[in-house]
């Protein structure tokens, strides 16, 4: 692991807006930062955004499953739990769905001229984060509710990575030779 | 050049892209792709600014400060990158209303703004809640294989289908 390169801040700064100009540029020209390409997977007419998420997670997913089997890196999967991640996560795709846009793509909705995710989006996810940090001490509780952590996939299956890796990569190619061959 | 000018790729291009990218994230800086975090932060910062008083004892501010970290010049960067795309193909246009919208509902932009309004509530709500968005989790958590992520974009896909067949096709759709 690169551990001096990741303890020296400034230099992770720029590498972050240097990753985030690079992740911006690839939305928007896979056309992921569009409010009517996002409202049209919600709405099952386009599968771009679906697409590009899956082709991401195939070509993440082997690359850094490699990197760790070497020692390279480290990964970070986040904890959940029912309360946690059901819930929020229906809050999350109703507020999705009204939007059009999610907190990435708005950032490069913004980036290509569209106004309504300025001043409408961008100032109600800031007021919505600021809400949540307010109710955060009450709902301790309720996110602890049905914990289950950072577990991967494969360790709640107790079985080596590449046995779900492989299958997987292969039933989302498949997912994506059937969009192909009915032209969505 | 052209390629670079070309007004969309394939989305599989791009995806692959934001999967090599990732990468390199993880290689150089230890950090999945994410985005919520940074309007957490940012939310905090201005409540200081707004109250002149810090956050700093509030809890959820103790696992977020409010300062500038690698995420949130990552979400900056984001509109940079995306400005710089568009430009250079000439798809870079200030619009009020996105057309599928104005299809639908009108030219009218105040039930635009509302609506996005409300849905950037519900979405800043949603994500803290999750504890990650369509990046976080439904990019970087999915290609790490972490149930939760997996979990979460599901139920985001679910309320997001649901939520906008009622928008679009109202009750009866």
């Amino acid at each position: 692991m690169l551990k001096t390169l990741h303890s020296q801040n400034k230099v992770q700064l720029v590498l972050g807006l240097l990753a985030g100009i690079v992740f911006g540029f690839l939305l928007q020209k896979g056309g992921a930062a569009k409010y009517d390409v996002i409202m049209g997977q919600l709405l099952l007419k386009d599968f771009t955004v679906i697409k590009i998420m899956l082709s991401a997670i195939v070509v993440g997913m082997i690359g850094i499953y490699l990197l760790k089997g070497i020692g390279m890196i480290e990964l970070h999967p986040k904890p959940g739990s029912i309360g946690m991640t059901v819930i929020g996560g229906l809050i999350f795709g109703i507020g999705f769905a009204l939007l059009g846009y999610c907190p990435g793509t708005i950032s490069a909705a913004i980036g290509q001229g569209n106004l309504d995710a300025l001043l409408g989006g961008l100032i109600g996810i800031l007021i919505g984060s600021g809400i949540f940090a307010h109710l955060y001490p009450g709902l301790e509780n309720l996110l602890k509710k049905g914990w289950f952590g950072d577990m991967t996939l494969p360790e709640y299956l107790k079985v080596n990575a590449w046995i779900v890796i492989i299958p997987l990569c292969l039933l989302i190619i498949v997912f994506f030779y059937l969009l192909e061959s009915v032209g969505l | 050049m052209g390629f670079l000018t070309l007004k969309v790729w394939s989305p599989y291009l791009a995806g692959a892209g934001i999967g090599v990218l990732s990468w390199f994230t993880f290689l150089l800086s230890n950090k999945p792709i994410g985005c919520s975090t940074a309007f957490t932060r940012t939310s905090g910062m201005i409540e200081q600014a707004l109250t002149s008083r810090s956050v700093a004892d509030q809890p959820y501010y103790q696992k977020f400060p409010a300062i500038i970290d690698w995420e949130w010049m990552f979400v900056l960067g984001i509109v940079i990158g995306s400005f710089v795309s568009a430009f250079i193909s000439g798809e870079f246009q200030l619009r009020l209303i996105p057309s599928l919208w104005m299809a639908q509902f009108g030219l009218a932009f105040f039930p635009r703004f509302i609506t996005a309004l409300v849905g950037g509530i519900v979405l800043g709500i949603g994500a803290r809640w999750a504890g990650g968005c369509t990046s976080g989790h439904g990019i970087s958590g999915t290609m790490q294989l972490a149930l939760s992520s997996w979990l979460a974009v599901i139920l985001f896909f679910v309320g997001g289908v649901f939520t906008a067949r009622l928008i679009y096709y109202g009750f009866g759709g």
